[in-house]
């Protein structure tokens, strides 16, 4: 199992783990997060399948930025998770796997979570200067739009407002 | 009273109702196809439905050669700039027709991505509902649009589509003016609509 060794080889990297019926889950802390996929790439986890995020919106840290990597040989799958805090950069795996590129982008466009050291971090899915990063839990979910929210009986479109200014 | 010496060989109409009698029997379709919408406009056009019967064989893929716009899917706000742009190249006269309750009111997609109905960003002259509508819906739609042009007045199609030059023209003046992208500023006059309490922006 990738986990034990992961654990075995970087000690204290390993904030969480799960695994069931191949469903292999690390949590890492942020600052050994490249430790963590360097070491698995030489494992033989070569191919990052995506790359996404949650907002939890807790306290202690609001996102957790998901990896989801394929071992080509053994065909194992691997989940790395790291907790981001509001603000914070993540490093960019751009330079280590092609597919991080757009799925970077992807993340970065959608929950405005900045990656260092990317080579062209701008918004991949909503246009260039469309305000706010829509799957944030505190984008309303209609984008502010009256006619949408009207019938429903509350409108969103203040609040989005102060959110996009 | 020429009428009666030269009996059944002349027949005198207004030049409306001939005019309007050619345009509703010869329409020229354009899909704009997102969604399922789509493929049940396929099996329209196919030889079950055989939408040919009503004289609107001839699809055309170019807004250049085409006068009736079939709006078949999902429109989403990214999208709506490029639907304005094709509703505007096509030749005119040109009729909308949005099949399916997206294209109709955004149906069951009411989030950011989205356009809450095609009516917003351009006009539209018959509404076909349905999730996906059934091909029969879909010919009955356009027979209520056959009939609506049988009763229209030619300056009056004139001025309603000369009024959606207007809106194309402001927006590109905001576009000018602002230095912003075509989605945000379709984007900020639908929201400016919206706020005004009316629904379009043309």
């Amino acid at each position: 199992m990738v986990i034990e060794r992961i654990e075995a080889q970087l000690p204290g990297a390993v904030l969480e783990r799960h695994a069931f019926r191949g469903d292999a889950t690390v949590t890492v802390a942020g600052a050994r997060f490249l430790e963590v996929v360097d070491f698995v790439f030489g494992e033989g986890f070569q191919m990052l399948v995506d790359v996404t995020a949650v907002d939890l919106a807790i306290p202690e840290y609001r996102f957790e930025v998901v990896y989801h990597l394929l071992n080509l040989a053994s065909q194992a799958r691997l989940r790395i998770k790291v907790p981001v805090p509001e603000g914070a950069a993540q490093p960019s795996l751009a330079s280590r796997f092609k597919s991080a590129d757009w799925a970077e982008r992807e993340v970065f466009d959608l929950f405005g979570i900045p990656f260092e050291g990317h080579p062209n971090l701008t918004r991949l899915l909503m246009w260039e200067d469309f305000p706010g990063h829509p799957l944030r839990k505190d984008f309303p979910l209609d984008g502010g739009d009256l006619f949408c929210s009207q019938d429903i009986g509350a409108s969103f479109a203040p609040e989005a407002r102060s959110l996009n200014a | 009273m020429a009428e009666l010496n030269l009996d059944d060989s002349v027949m005198t109409t207004r030049l409306d109702s001939v005019v309007n009698w050619a345009r509703k029997n010869s329409l020229w379709p354009l899909p704009f196809g997102t969604a399922c919408c789509a493929i049940e406009f396929m099996s329209m056009m196919a030889s079950r439905y055989d939408f040919s019967r009503f004289g609107a064989e001839a699809l055309r893929f170019s807004p250049r050669q085409s006068d009736m716009l079939l709006v078949l899917g999902t429109v989403t706000n990214k999208q709506a700039p490029v639907l304005r742009q094709i509703y505007a190249q096509m030749a005119e006269p040109k009729w909308v027709v949005a099949v399916g309750v997206c294209a109709s009111s955004g149906g069951m997609y009411r989030t950011y991505a989205t356009l809450q109905g095609i009516d917003r960003v351009v006009p539209v002259d018959v509404y076909v509902p349905g999730c996906p509508p059934r091909p029969e819906t879909m010919i009955y739609g356009v027979m209520e649009l056959q009939k609506k042009i049988g009763r229209e007045t030619l300056s009056a199609r004139k001025e309603h589509i000369e009024r959606f030059y207007r809106s194309l023209a402001r927006q590109e003046e905001l576009q000018r003016a602002r230095g912003l992208s075509s989605y945000q500023v379709v984007r900020e006059m639908v929201l400016e609509a919206g706020a005004a309490g009316g629904q379009q922006i043309w």
